[in-house]
């Protein structure tokens, strides 16, 4: 069953499309991550699907409601942790959590154990009387995720929930998500730009780029499509070499780049000595080779061409004015 | 209504209540602002003589009373500024509860702090010999005061869904905001020259301070009677919610 479905879904701001006719469907119970650098469109599309937003063309279904039409029925089967902090400073961590939950309409019991509950889950039992202001960033985040799932959401949206975070943190939190989406059979929407983010935590990705999604599917169908091993390499005459390894079959796909080569093959130890061979008998020089299994980065090199790095470069320069972020990069 | 509607409304106020009574700094200088006027400007127009008016400070009480709640409502509207650059607002925006809720509970919050800063100026006021009517009166200065309150939050809540940052609202208290409180008759009365007077119907403020000069003050001349200025406080005070619910609604993030 589709949880999330869109339908051409667009977002005009002035003569900028930052989401641009986009159509794709989550199912119930997978975790689904858009993947994309800054500016791609992945926050705009959640403040859509979260009704913050009004698209400009183009519907979506959310828990099998309208966006536009049943606002606020969608309102009330989403839990939403924003890109940017959406805490009350000026209260304590627990108070934050009360508010929500009234806000909810949980009973006085079931919030009482609920907010024990996930409190317990993020670790800030102890912190729980502090105001929001003295907590650290990683404090706060957690405090958001806990928020975002305590009224039991059957769709969870989370934009970039480790941004900002320690390895540590991410790590807890990554597991936490798991564990929400095994235990409570959340449906989890994530925005990230960390590879290993989604290549961890989703079932399926969703590649977005400039408004638009590039291809959607799941996470070892992606790496497939790129070759069941990535050979890297750099040598003295690249152009050359690469014109000569277009003519072998065995080489599922060849992307060139500035200082190196990446071919996706099959049985990626056989393939070295053929293709130094090959070097060899072109009086071509191999500098370095090598060969490991394709992660999310060559896929995403693969469908947009660059690297995220690369990308989020570009992007910048690209996206009118520089947004204000609340939270440190 | 539902009772996740009355939560909501009930949440909302009570953030504005601990918001306030945590923010020691709002707490004292929203007193102790109010009685600088009173001190300051009562003693120097004491010396000068007004048309009509026998005692100067029974005639300031009732202006900073309304000054007082004045501000203190249009900072509640408009600290949902605030609430927009902290991102907290999304939080309230994507909860599944009607708006207008969200407005009932913020304006109720925000009309429950400034009531309770006019009463502690009545109070002083009282202290310092300011003669008031009786209790029919009290009761409808107590209406005046709710009135001035939601009429202030909902033009705040205006100012803020209009606004991108700060700046603005400050060319708005000096621009408008200041000009229109002295052409009030907070501070003086405006009967005397006969443009001013002209200016001063059209002037919303003017009707709330002298409606609660009017039932406040016992034996003092207003411009109109209290009532009259009650309606027409009421019909501005209606509008403005409306206007304050009307573009909240409509707030985007
Ligand atoms: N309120 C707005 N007004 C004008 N332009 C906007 C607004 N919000 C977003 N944009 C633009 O829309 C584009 C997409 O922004 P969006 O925030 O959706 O990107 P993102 O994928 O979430 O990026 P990031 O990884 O940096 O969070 C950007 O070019 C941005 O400048
Ligand atoms: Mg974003």
């Amino acid at each position: 069953m589709d949880i999330i479905k869109t339908n051409n879904l667009t977002k005009n701001f002035d003569d900028l499309t930052a989401v641009d006719t986009i159509s794709f469907s989550v199912k119930k119970g997978e975790i689904f991550g858009f993947l994309g650098p800054n500016g791609a469109g992945k926050t705009t599309t959640i403040k859509m699907l979260t009704t913050l937003l009004h698209p400009t063309k183009g519907s979506a279904e959310v828990a099998g409601f309208d966006i536009i039409g049943a606002r606020d029925k969608v309102r009330r089967n989403i839990g939403v942790v924003f890109q940017e902090p959406a805490l009350d400073i000026e209260l304590t961590g627990r108070e934050n959590l009360e508010y929500h939950a009234r806000m909810y309409g949980l009973s006085r019991d079931k919030r009482k154990t609920r907010i024990e509950d996930v409190l317990n889950l993020v670790d800030l039992e102890d912190k729980k009387n502090v105001l929001v202001k003295n907590y650290s960033g990683g404090m706060k985040r957690r405090l958001e995720i806990a928020r975002g799932l305590m009224h039991y959401p059957t769709v969870l949206f989370l934009d970039e929930p480790t941004l900002g975070l320690d390895a540590q943190t991410r790590r807890a939190i990554w597991n936490y998500i798991g564990k929400m989406n095994k235990e409570e059979g959340t449906t989890i929407f994530l925005t990230t730009h960390y590879m290993d983010e989604a290549d961890f935590l989703c079932d399926r990705i969703g590649i977005i780029d400039h408004g638009s999604i590039l291809v959607i599917d799941s996470v070892t169908n992606l790496k497939n499509s790129v070759g069941n091993d990535v050979i890297t390499l750099s040598c003295s005459d690249m152009v050359k070499l690469v014109k000569r390894l277009e003519e072998e079959s065995w080489i599922s796909n060849i992307e060139q780049h500035d200082s190196f080569v990446t071919l996706g093959v099959e049985k990626g130890e056989e393939k070295i000595p053929v293709i130094i061979e090959i070097a060899q008998s072109l009086n071509i020089r191999i500098k370095s080779i090598s060969v490991r299994k394709p992660t999310l980065d060559d896929v995403f090199l693969h469908f947009t061409g660059r690297t995220m790095r690369d990308q989020e470069a570009t992007n910048t320069t690209r996206s009118a004015p520089p947004r204000f972020h609340g939270r440190m990069r | 209504m539902k009772s996740v509607e009355f939560q909501a409304i009930y949440i909302m106020w009570l953030r504005q209540m601990k918001r306030f009574v945590r923010s020691k700094s709002r707490l004292v200088s929203s007193i102790v602002k109010p009685l600088f006027f009173l001190f300051i400007i009562g003693s120097g127009f004491r010396v000068a003589t007004f048309e009509g008016v026998d005692d100067y400070l029974s005639f300031l009480a009732p202006g900073i009373i309304a000054m007082a709640i004045l501000f203190s409502s249009m900072f509640t509207g408009i600290s949902v500024l605030w609430d927009k650059q902290f991102g907290f607002l999304q939080e309230v925006l994507v909860a599944p509860v009607s708006r207008f809720s969200i407005i009932i509970g913020r304006t109720l919050g925000g009309a429950t702090v400034a009531l309770i800063q006019g009463f502690i100026i009545l109070l002083i006021a009282l202290g310092l010999g300011v003669k008031i009517s009786g209790v029919f009166g009290l009761l409808l200065t107590f209406v005046f005061m709710i009135l001035i309150a939601f009429t202030a939050v909902g033009f705040g809540l205006v100012l803020a869904s209009k606004m991108e940052d700060f700046q603005g609202f400050q060319l708005i208290m000096n621009l408008l905001i200041m000009p229109l409180l002295f052409l009030s008759s907070a501070f003086f009365p405006v009967t005397a020259n006969p443009t001013m007077k002209t200016i001063s119907s059209f002037n919303p403020l003017f009707y709330r301070v002298d409606g609660l000069r009017g039932s406040l003050i016992i034996d003092t001349a207003t411009v109109n009677p209290p009532l009259l200025d009650l309606l027409v406080v009421l019909v501005v005070c209606i509008i403005m919610m409306g206007l304050g619910s009307y573009f909240f609604s409509k707030s985007e993030v």
